[in-house]
């Protein structure tokens, strides 16, 4: 028996950064609040504390701060002519949970896409023509401009106290920042992390080649910050725990280290953890959300009544909601019609890996983010004619993590375990370094997310089934950026350099990054898109979806300052527009 | 003109209004002033049970003797307060005397607030009514015997310890000092925890403010000493602190973090800046000049190795801290304060600082007693007392043993 409880103004689903975001705006415009999270309560100094040395095998092997996939998974395969399977144990991305969502686990890296990514459709036949994509790719604009979200922006970075030196300030071109970001309002709230070896190098060595180096901006921070909200965030220490890891030392940006101690003090926000929203519910015409019906973990099943329902979960898991739910029209990959579950996209990645044999890197001091980047290869950065491809990403030396144990980077020759491979260890351990490409991955019409036939979960709904795999497109382009990479690196002058570009089919056993995005995704008309600019329902109004989810394509970038500066968008929006007059914001 | 006349008029008007509310226990301006010197007092912090409605009692108040109750002040005839008068009120908060005729334990602050004016009570009064009758039966004495036995109306505590009379303001200092010293000495009570005690639980006299340990907390010097006192505050550090639970020296924790949550942090700022007048102006309490232990002790050794590896990730390799986060330790005086029950109890247990509006983010110190030995937690303290122009003496492991034993029971 589902029993009924008393209405509140908004309903939340997930209490990551998004949540968070809306939770504070939303309760400062004087609304009440309840966040339903599926995980538990998440605290710095008793969940991550300094006290404990962190642990590989509690964090990286057993996925402590992820979602068990015995609660809830997905099923994938590589095409439509394949047969679905469950995913039993993370591999390629990691779906957080608990309070703070990744914005635990992240390793802070604060990227603003390009001013092209979110015109990207429009620009790109504007430059190359219509002929010059592929056929079956899906690519679309954003419905937004990069001008429209700046301020938002800002707003999340100055909440964060992004550490990083900006290239573009009011198109002022800056010394020492990335010359291709769009124009910025202002610098950031906190000047960039010191350099490692590495990255210094790689610099170097990028500057000779006539390119222009910048520190990747981080949410790892260089120096104390209190943001606007009164929060103070600690500086970095450089223990190299980010990915994967919660932060003990309050330095890295996170809903716990930015926004949830002042949440928490308002008396008209309420959390529930350890609750797992089912259903999001309508009313008879289905053109309304009455609210969320969610299950706590004695198998209560409860219903929470609400004006606002705002999907705030991990991009997957909002998909999985809509499609549940039976909101918006599901995608048919045949027809190329209906709007939830289209535009899936993901990320493709690739290293090269360089050993030396006059050089000490100190690989464990690191953080989450601290590198050097060039950005000359990412979106639509350079001309693109000649190499029959679109897209792109960054590239740096980038010192994301100082785990002791996967770190041990060994020539591809040497053996997997034994004395030899002990030998390559010690030998390559402080000596050896590698740099990575960050690239986009655009959308397709075979691409997609929509509910398995087969398998269900333990409410008895139908898992989400995931169809994904690499196209050609993505394929050269990880060629193309690993070869100018690898001609960089090789300029730092090493003994030896192994390429490692995305070959193949897409393998979800293979950890890559956790950015997948898209599958309601936000744009210009509701036959296209399942979103309006604003992040609100075409279908159902009074449903706002939140995240990557609303990504048409994933641009080359971490998508976490998207995600902070589109939430901020929305909850402008909300608040400015939307309560005064509740209803469709965008009328077609 | 007509203007002029109408403001005459109300001015006139809310004069006369004034004067009758002085009366009236049901006046709103009367009825505020009670609320806010109810806040002054930090009321709440006994008389409101952790999760339960404001004054209806419950919460416990560890004293050496055993635990004591607040109780029910909420207007309830049957277990709060709605049987008392006024003067009830007034007898038991400046007199010690509650309402039956029985001594109240000393708990219960009324040697300070025997300072409290009349005009004030009666305001505390007023507000006390306006509360929702609350009713919660609660046990206040729940100490062992002999002590549970209700004292008699004379009793031999009060003859030691307890001089009633309301607070005399000093000519010769300005009203803001002597607003100060009115708030320290009378409502703030600040000398309950902040002044030694003898052995029968009152005060010292003549070491007032000069530290005391309750609760296995040890409330700090609050004198103007500089190593172990708040000589290098300025009159706005002050404010600073007790207005927002930090400032560029330290964090409030402990009970010290209630008081501001419940009652500094809604002081007004004349308040605050009243309070530390007073306080910058008293003299530093009497103490010898320390020497930092040498470097090459064994325990300075075997601590500084404990502290690069454990605490300097926050605290910093110089003690320095980070402003509003992770307090400093370089020159600190609670670090260098003569009892250091504070310290072990913080590295044994963890801690959590204040919360305030201003300054939210209420960071807090995980617990390392399960992972240090208690010769290792001596071993750091006595580090962190004796480095970075700090200097106190060496804690003991026995002290250490001996606290975990009470704070792990």
């Amino acid at each position: 028996m589902t029993r009924k409880l008393p209405a509140t103004d908004v309903v939340i689903v997930g209490l990551g950064w998004t949540g968070s975001i809306l939770a504070h705006e939303l309760t400062g415009a004087g609304l009440n609040v309840v966040a339903i999270e599926r995980g538990p309560w998440r605290d710095t100094a008793t969940d991550f504390p300094p006290a404990y040395a962190q642990d590989e095998l509690r964090y990286r092997i057993r996925h402590d701060l992820f979602l068990r996939p015995e609660q809830l998974t997905m099923t994938f395969r590589n095409n439509a002519n394949q047969t679905a399977l469950p995913i039993r144990s993370w591999g390629s991305f990691m779906p957080p949970n608990g309070v703070g969502g990744g914005g635990v686990h992240w390793n802070a890296e604060t990227w603003r896409f390009l001013p092209s990514d979110f015109e990207l459709r429009t620009h790109l036949v504007g430059r190359y023509g219509e002929k010059f994509l592929p056929e079956d790719m899906t690519i679309q604009d954003w419905g937004i401009t990069y001008d429209d979200l700046e301020p938002h922006y800002d707003k999340f970075e100055y909440l964060c106290g992004t550490s990083g030196k900006a290239g573009n300030i009011k198109g002022r071109i800056e010394a020492g920042g990335n010359p291709f970001e769009g124009a910025r309002s202002r610098e950031y709230p906190t000047p960039p992390q010191k350099q490692p070896y590495g990255p210094t190098l790689f610099a170097q060595a990028a500057q000779e080649m006539g390119y222009k180096p910048f520190p990747q901006p981080s949410g790892n921070l260089s120096q104390a910050y209190t943001n606007p909200l009164g929060v103070t965030i600690g500086p970095c220490t450089y223990c190299g725990f980010c990915e994967w890891f919660g932060c003990g030392n309050y330095s890295k940006a996170s809903p716990q280290t930015t926004i949830l101690p002042a949440l928490i003090r308002r008396p008209n926000f309420e959390a529930r953890t350890q609750c797992e929203v089912s259903k999001i519910n309508l009313d008879k015409s289905g053109k309304r959300a009455t609210g969320v019906t969610y299950v706590d973990t004695s198998g209560n099943e409860w219903e929470q009544p609400a004006d606002l329902v705002l999907l705030c979960a991990f991009q997957l898991f909002n998909v999985h909601l809509l499609l549940h739910s039976g909101i918006g029209k599901p995608y048919d990959p045949r027809a190329g019609e209906g709007v939830i579950g289209r535009n899936y996209s993901y990320q493709v990645t690739s290293s090269v890996d360089a050993f030396f044999d006059d050089k000490i890197f100190n690989p464990f001091i690191a953080s989450g983010s601290i590198g050097m980047c060039i950005d000359e290869f990412n979106g639509d950065n350079f001309d693109h004619g000649p190499h029959g491809f679109v897209g792109g990403g960054y590239m740096g030396a980038v010192q994301t993590n100082g785990r002791p144990i996967q770190t041990a980077r060994t020539p591809q020759a040497t053996p997997r375990w034994g004395a030899e491979w002990k030998k390559a260890v010690a030998k390559s351990y402080l000596s050896s370094y590698e740099a990575v490409t960050h690239g986009g991955c655009y959308s397709y019409r075979d691409v997609y997310l929509d509910l398995d036939p087969t398998y269900t979960d333990r409410f008895g709904r139908k898992l989400m089934r995931l169809t994904f795999d690499f196209h050609e497109n993505e394929l050269k382009m990880s060629t193309y950026l690993t070869d100018r990479l690898a001609e960089v690196v090789q300029k730092m002058g090493p003994r030896q350099l192994e390429k490692h570009p995305r070959r193949g089919h897409y393998d979800v056993t293979v950890y890559q990054t956790t950015h997948t995005c898209g599958g309601a995704i936000m744009g210009v008309e509701p036959k296209t898109s399942a979103l309006n600019r604003y992040l609100q329902s075409w279908d159902v109004p009074n449903l706002f979806v939140m995240g990557a989810t609303a990504f048409p394509q994933n641009p080359g970038y971490n998508p976490t300052d998207t995600v902070g500066a589109l939430a901020y968008w929305a909850a402008d929006a909300i608040v400015n527009h939307y309560l005064k007059s509740p209803g469709p914001l965008v009328q077609i | 003109m007509r203007n002029l006349v109408t403001l005459a008029l109300a001015a006139c008007a809310i004069g006369l209004a004034a004067a009758r509310a002085a009366e009236d226990n049901q006046a709103f301006e009367k009825i505020e002033r009670g609320r806010y010197l109810a806040v002054l007092g930090d009321c709440v912090g006994c008389h409101t049970a952790p999760g339960g409605k404001p004054f209806a009692g419950g919460a416990a108040l560890e004293t050496p003797f055993g635990a004591l109750v607040g109780p029910n002040i909420t207007p309830d005839v049957a277990t709060g307060i709605g049987a008392w008068s006024e003067s009830d009120l007034w007898r038991a908060m400046h007199e010690g005397i509650a309402r039956t005729g029985a001594r109240l334990y000393p708990a219960m602050p009324y040697p300070a607030y025997t300072k409290v004016t009349r005009e004030d009570v009666s305001a505390i009064w007023a507000y006390l009514r306006t509360l929702e009758p609350v009713h919660n039966e609660v046990q206040p004495n729940q100490l062992a015997f002999p002590f549970n036995v209700r004292r008699p109306a004379t009793s031999t505590w009060d003859l030691i310890n307890f001089k009633p009379g309301v607070f005399q303001s000093d000519p010769a200092k300005s009203d803001v000092w002597n607003r100060g010293a009115y708030l320290v000495e009378g409502l703030g009570h600040c000398g309950t925890c902040h002044t030694p005690k003898n052995i029968t639980g009152g005060d010292r006299s003549g070491e007032a403010l000069q530290g005391a340990l309750l609760q296995d907390w040890y409330a700090p010097d609050l004198t103007a000493d500089l190593r172990t006192g708040i000589g290098n505050w300025s009159t706005e550090d002050i404010v600073r602190y007790l207005k927002t639970g930090a400032n560029s020296f330290d964090i409030a924790s402990g009970p010290m973090a209630e008081a501001v949550e419940n009652s500094t942090s809604h002081m007004t700022d004349a308040d605050l800046l009243a309070i530390a007048t007073y306080l910058k102006d008293r003299a530093p309490r009497s103490a010898k000049t320390a020497i930092a232990l040498a470097h090459d002790d064994p325990r300075m050794v075997a601590g500084k190795a404990i502290y690069e590896n454990r605490c300097a990730a926050c605290h910093i390799s110089s003690g320095a801290g980070v402003p509003t986060l992770f307090p400093r330790l370089a020159q600190a005086p609670l670090v260098q304060s003569t009892d250091p029950t504070s310290l072990i109890r913080v590295v044994l247990i963890g801690n959590r600082a204040a919360a305030t509006s201003a300054a939210p983010t209420a960071p807090a110190m995980p617990s390392f007693g399960w992972n240090l030995s208690d010769t290792e937690i001596a071993d750091v303290l006595t580090y962190v007392r004796n480095t970075w122009g700090n200097a106190a003496s060496a804690v003991q492991s026995t002290d250490v043993t001996t606290l975990r034993g009470r704070v792990s029971r």
